[in-house]
């Protein structure tokens, strides 16, 4: 009998410290596939962002820099310039890269730079406890917007994969979900392809995933699929940006 | 017959294999991890190997023979 | 330019062709007055060179470009003035704590705020006694064109050996003034015949913690988060033996006539300039002044200063400064009780003239 699932080897057989359900787990592991499938670990490396995912570097095995938040792509951009030859991607939550890094992720982006872009979108911030994201959805109510969230005083849901589609210098935008096992096997396709598309120089890459934090959308993770299928989706359409 | 292999202790109890198993062959086990959380445990009647619950697992606690 | 040739050239220029002489491989930089001509100077001579220039979004993202490229072992440098380097001050404390090499180079304008563009040395607190966190910088303050040069080349040297960021501060007087200057560079830009830096060793190899690719060792983190109970208070501790070790090793100062002095005049940087010629025509009036000049801010130079004040001879320290009062406190840290510590300074565009310091030491000694 053949083993046609396991660990891969870019992933440490470590436990996380992530909540039960958490969409990180699945992104880490999708990625260290992608990594491994294409025989890149030894170039590359993962920039790390301030948030849950913070010590990711603890459960791949293979260099990471940490990052200041917010701040991923623009030590992405300078890893990149000084080491063309190695592989090199961020990872980054919605506060990190849609709120206090928005202009390094724009300016990034429109320089075209050939790195890709692991953008996870839960809505919510969960390090810091649950308070309101970029993109959270109207009406969501996180530990900042307890009566949800108020487009008269909290805005829209920030859709930062079309804006940065709108920029010449972008090679691909791709939103998938991590809400069902067809939802992930696709994330991992896209995530695969912008780290071919580095491998190719054809430029700036992200890939947003949408993935689940049961902790704080108070939903058991059975029911946070759910809540991605029929809620989150709609605000966030799936497929392919650019 | 396809089998899957469950790090008992590795497990989180988040139960979105369960939720995903088309042929329903994993349930909840009612004796603790060293977690202290009840993990999920195989049936082993009717798996088709089809990976889907290790692909959803946040913690890579599955591991799929077929 | 050729080596062994005299050229007149701006203290902003100097420390850019500094930089590249010392095989700065990197450098991104925002425009801010009064240190544009660093960012123009490097964006024209770093690329001839094989080296990467950046003109980023922001301040936030120059510095943060710096830590990058210095993550994966790259000689690299930012630049900026007074509110710039506010914006960078949370990302050199990541440096510092991630323990990396880096020089930020401080061009000061008078503040607070946007303050003007007129010279000024109100950032002193910011360079020595730096942003979140307990690290240092090393700060080193050159008082001419040509020191300008030979701190900056020195600063890459320094921020390597310790991992450390080093901080050149300067001011918009010493940046915008033009002197000859003597370098040591290593062929002419304009002929072609300048080193690649590829060719030029700038101890990628002796950087064995950089983040590279991990093909054939071990994976590397570079990072400044210890979150296990007792991890970060260790790091700390070994954060502080470093320290201690540059205090006692790299303590830089110029000392004129300090031996007989009865009135030390304390400057730095461009102030230091005017000092030493107040110090010149009070020995002239037979007013035995000395003049110490810290070179190094951080550390500062505290040994000297005890050397001075532990005999028991009656010396009077005049502090003087661009600013109201930031390096007198260092100065009466090192005193600590055994002297008399006066100070006189202005900032916001004025300076202290020599006409001032010269009426202010007289008067210190007719009391």
């Amino acid at each position: 009998m053949k083993k046609v699932f396991s660990r891969t080897s870019s992933l440490r057989d470590v436990d996380t410290h992530y909540c039960s359900g958490c969409g990180h787990g699945i992104a880490h592991r999708l990625i260290a596939e992608a990594i491994d499938e294409l025989d890149i670990r030894e170039q590359v490396i993962g920039i790390t962002p301030v948030g849950c995912a913070v010590i990711a570097y603890n459960y791949w095995n293979f260099d990471c820099v940490e990052s200041p938040h917010g701040r991923g792509l623009a030590i992405a951009t300078a890893i990149k310039r000084v080491r063309p030859q190695n592989i090199v991607f961020t990872y980054q939550g919605d506060g990190d890269l849609a709120a206090i890094g928005t202009a390094e992720t724009i300016h990034a982006a429109n320089r075209g730079e050939n790195l890709t872009v692991i953008f996870i979108n839960n809505a919510v911030y969960g390090m810091t406890g649950g308070q309101m994201a970029p993109t959270t959805l109207i009406g969501q109510k996180t530990a900042t917007s307890p009566r949800g969230r108020d487009i008269g005083n909290e805005g829209y849901p920030l859709k930062i994969s079309e804006i940065v589609a709108q920029l010449p210098g972008v090679y691909s935008v791709e939103r998938v979900s991590c809400d069902s096992p067809k939802g992930v096997l696709k994330a991992k396709s896209a995530i695969k392809a912008a780290f071919k598309n580095q491998m190719d120089n054809k430029g700036f890459s992200l890939v947003e995933v949408l993935s689940a934090c049961p902790t704080y959308w108070s939903l058991t993770p059975a029911d946070s699929l759910d809540w991605m299928q029929n809620t989150m989706s709609k605000e966030f359409p799936l497929g392919k940006i650019k | 017959m396809a089998h899957i292999k469950i790090k008992r202790d590795k497990c989180k109890g988040c139960m979105l294999c369960i939720k995903v198993c088309p042929k329903g062959q994993l349930k909840e086990d009612s004796v603790l991890n060293k977690k202290g959380i009840k993990p999920v445990v195989f049936l082993g009647q009717d798996c088709t190997g089809c990976t889907f619950c290790g692909v959803i697992c946040p913690d890579t606690a599955i591991e799929v023979y077929k | 330019m050729t080596k062994g040739q005299k050229i007149l050239i701006s203290g902003n220029e100097a420390i850019a062709q500094a930089a590249l002489d010392a095989g700065c491989t990197f450098y991104a930089g925002y425009p801010i007055t009064p240190q544009n001509e660093i960012i123009a100077y490097m964006s024209e001579h770093m690329p001839l060179q094989g080296g990467v220039f950046i003109q980023s979004e922001s301040e936030l993202a120059a510095i943060n470009m710096v830590f990058g490229a210095s993550a994966v072992g790259a000689r690299a440098m930012t630049s900026s003035s007074s509110p710039g380097i506010s914006l960078m001050q949370e990302a050199i404390s990541y440096i510092a704590g991630a323990e990396l090499p880096a020089v930020i180079v401080n061009v000061m304008r008078a503040g607070p705020g946007l303050g003007n563009i007129w010279p000024a040395q109100s950032d002193y607190f910011q360079a020595t006694k730096p942003g979140h966190g307990d690290y240092h910088c090393i700060a080193l303050a050159p008082s001419s064109v040509q020191e300008a040069y030979e701190v900056t080349k020195d600063a890459f040297r320094l921020a390597d050996m310790y991992r450390i960021p080093v901080f050149i501060l300067s001011d918009g007087m010493l940046g915008q003034m033009m002197e000859p200057l003597l370098a040591d560079s290593q062929g002419s830009m304009a002929d072609g015949k300048r080193k690649k830096l590829s060719t030029i060793d700038y101890r990628l190899s002796t950087k064995k913690w950089a983040a590279t690719g991990c093909k054939g060792r071990d994976a590397h983190v570079v990072k400044s988060f210890y979150m296990n109970m007792g991890e970060l208070e260790r790091f700390n501790l070994e954060l502080q033996e470093k320290y201690k070790k540059i205090k006692a090793r790299e303590q830089k100062q110029e000392a004129l006539y300090i031996d007989d002095a009865q009135v030390v005049l304390v400057a730095y940087g461009t102030m230091a300039r005017l000092a030493k010629e107040a110090m010149a025509i009070l020995r002239k009036k037979g007013v035995k002044a000395g003049l110490l000049r810290p070179i190094s801010v951080w550390p500062f130079p505290e040994d000297i200063i005890k050397r001075l004040t532990v005999s028991g001879k009656r010396v009077v320290f005049l502090v003087i400064e661009m600013s109201y009062g930031q390096m007198v406190e260092d100065v009466r840290l090192a005193v600590n009780g055994r002297a008399q510590v006066e100070f006189l300074g202005r900032s916001g565009g004025g300076i202290p003239s020599e006409e001032e310091i010269i009426n202010k030491t007289v008067a210190l000694l007719n009391c």
